[in-house]
């Protein structure tokens, strides 16, 4: 019996598979496929204080082995979720995490204080790394002194697990992850999606409302990997790898790179029932290779 | 199964029923080439279809193309119950609907089903199902889901020319079957919105449902609006899930944006922002 836990710097996992903000809803549309109890946890929707109509249609891009989106974090804000969607989920049987966004430091700030006072939320996931809104999101994370700027203001009032998400839209990845780490980050997610942008050649336009958008699917891979292993070698604290993972092989390759846990993301889209087969599919993998504990795989890539 | 309703503004009451989705391999029967874009394939279910509705979708998945990546929603064409066999008719407009057209007799196809909400029934007798192009895929199984139901559908279908008229024959089994082309090579010349049915100051219609090109879905429902007639569209935005979980497919609606494929893909026509 192969022990699928991971100790996620004080978040006890069932096993080290997650589902990607945005890509997953609250975990109930995807209960007619699979209990997802078997999870190691949940993300759910991007969240912020106010209710936000996300941005226009079209906000999706079919690209090779990918897409691009533009959704723009159409959420109903926080103290909806509080009142009525927390309600529904918080007795699912694994961790369901809210990702927060803000336009402000004092948006985020606000929003993670109302997650906080809710008990079945053990944890949030600070998104500053949104490339589909117009203030804030990305802009945070995309610079060392800003990424410190809110995640110092939010560590300061959430008291429980806080994981950062970053962007991969940088240019020295380590450096941002060093430094939200020093200013009292919990764990660290990687990869948001890459800014990219699709243009129909027959009509000579844009195919997203918004022009650009981000990037997912296993496209991304090769660059995602990268990332958690440059990431993995500059921090201490657990490493949440994402970007593309379709299958066990892929989520085996985040952990080697380094990372403690992983998120499936646009995979959910095509087989919504990909990570519980993930779930087994890590299991099988430690016992053909002779490995007793999941854990045992994080950075254990043999240069 | 159960239902909610939804109350919207003041007066829409909007009824959408929660039914279970699966995700299943079906086995291609049947692959049957209408023209040089058209194909309707027959799949049969594993075992027992599960109920479904018209209006309602399914998302296939489509494997084998360098540039395809997203299962393609395709409208219900058509059940049978009995046979436990499902008709989707699919139009090769790019390169994931061309693998779906080259499937072959004994393939599997993967299926996450059924998806959206549902045409609803009329009030009042007097029912018209306008389809343009591809749109006429969900009116066939709301033709007979009608018939059954103890109305006498007629419909109008519009195509480009003679030859994009498809399917013909099994509309008119269930009722009167009224044509328009644009190059007048049959029926009546121009678009849907030209055809005499619709050009009357005082329509002997209660109800409209419509499926097609977004411009003529615009024209009718707004025929319908000036002489008070009902109207239910069925849209058919661009998805990646299509099951609420990515909120790509977003139509706008009096109450902002609305998922197509969970609040839709079918709206009352005063709903949307149109």
């Amino acid at each position: 019996m192969v022990d699928l836990t991971i100790d996620l710097n004080g978040l006890e996992l069932k096993n080290p598979v997650m589902t990607a903000s945005g890509t997953f809803g609250y975990g109930e549309e995807f209960m007619d496929f699979f209990d997802i109890s078997c999870l190691g946890g949940v993300l759910v929707k991007g969240t912020t204080l106010e209710h936000r109509e996300g941005n226009a249609y079209p906000r999706m891009a079919e690209t090779p082995q990918g897409m691009l989106n533009a959704v723009g974090l159409q959420n109903k804000g926080v103290h909806y979720f509080a009142e009525n969607i927390y309600p529904r989920i918080k007795d699912y049987d694994t961790h369901m995490l809210v990702n927060v966004s803000g336009s402000t430091i004092e948006d985020y700030i606000k929003t993670a204080e109302v997650v906080n006072d809710l008990d079945k939320i053990p944890g949030i996931e600070l998104n500053i790394s949104c490339p589909n809104v117009k203030e804030g999101g990305m802009a945070f994370g995309t610079s060392c002194p800003s990424a410190v700027a809110v995640v110092d203001a939010v560590r300061k009032v959430y008291k429980k697990h806080l994981m950062v998400k970053l962007s991969p839209n940088v240019t020295n990845i380590a450096e941002i992850g060093a430094a939200v780490e020093g200013a009292g980050a919990d764990s660290i997610s990687l990869i948001n999606t890459l800014l990219g942008m699709a243009i129909d050649a027959k009509t000579r336009k844009p195919i997203l409302s918004t022009i650009t958008g981000g990037l997912s699917g296993p496209a991304v891979k090769p660059v995602a990997l990268r990332m958690v292993w440059q990431v993995a070698q500059a921090v201490k604290v657990p490493i949440v790898g994402m970007g593309g993972i379709m299958n066990t092989t892929d989520a085996v390759e985040f952990m080697l790179a380094g990372a403690s846990a992983i998120q499936v993301g646009t995979a959910n889209f095509i087989d919504p029932c990909v990570t519980e087969k993930i779930v087994d599919g890590l299991s099988d993998y430690c016992q053909q290779h002779g490995f007793d504990k999941v854990s045992d795989l994080i950075g254990a890539m043999e240069v | 199964m159960f239902t909610y309703v939804t109350l919207i503004g003041n007066a829409l009451l909007i009824v959408i029923r929660y039914m279970k989705k699966y995700i299943d391999d079906f086995k291609v029967i049947k692959n049957e080439r209408l023209n040089y874009e058209y194909v309707i394939l027959t799949l049969k279910h594993p075992d027992k279809l599960p109920e479904m509705l018209p209006g309602q979708f399914v998302e296939v998945r489509v494997d084998n193309g360098p540039n395809t990546f997203l299962r393609r929603p395709i409208s219900i064409h058509d059940i049978d119950e009995q046979a436990n066999t499902m008709k989707l008719l699919v139009q090769e407009i790019g390169e994931g609907t061309r693998l779906m057209g080259s499937l072959k007799e004994g393939d599997n196809c993967n299926l996450v089903y059924p998806l959206g909400n549902t045409f609803s029934l009329p009030e009042k007798p007097r029912v018209l199902l306008v389809g343009g192009g591809c749109g006429i895929a969900p009116l066939l199984f709301m033709g007979r889901h009608l018939k059954a139901n103890g109305f006498e559908p007629q419909f109008l279908l519009g195509a480009r020319s003679a030859e994009g008229l498809i399917a013909l024959d099994a509309f008119k089994a269930l009722g009167t079957v009224f044509t328009t082309t644009e190059d007048g090579s049959e029926g009546t010349k121009g678009y849907v919105i030209h055809h005499p049915v619709m050009r009357t100051q005082t329509p002997e219609i209660d109800m409209i449902y419509t499926c097609g090109p977004e411009a003529m879905m615009k024209v009718v429902a707004k025929y319908a609006k000036n002489h008070d007639i009902k109207c239910e569209v069925s849209l058919e935005n661009h998805m990646a899930c299509g099951f609420g979980a990515c909120l790509c497919c977003v139509a706008d609606t009096l109450d902002g944006h609305k998922c197509t494929c969970t609040d839709g893909p079918v709206f009352d026509s005063t709903y949307l922002k149109w």
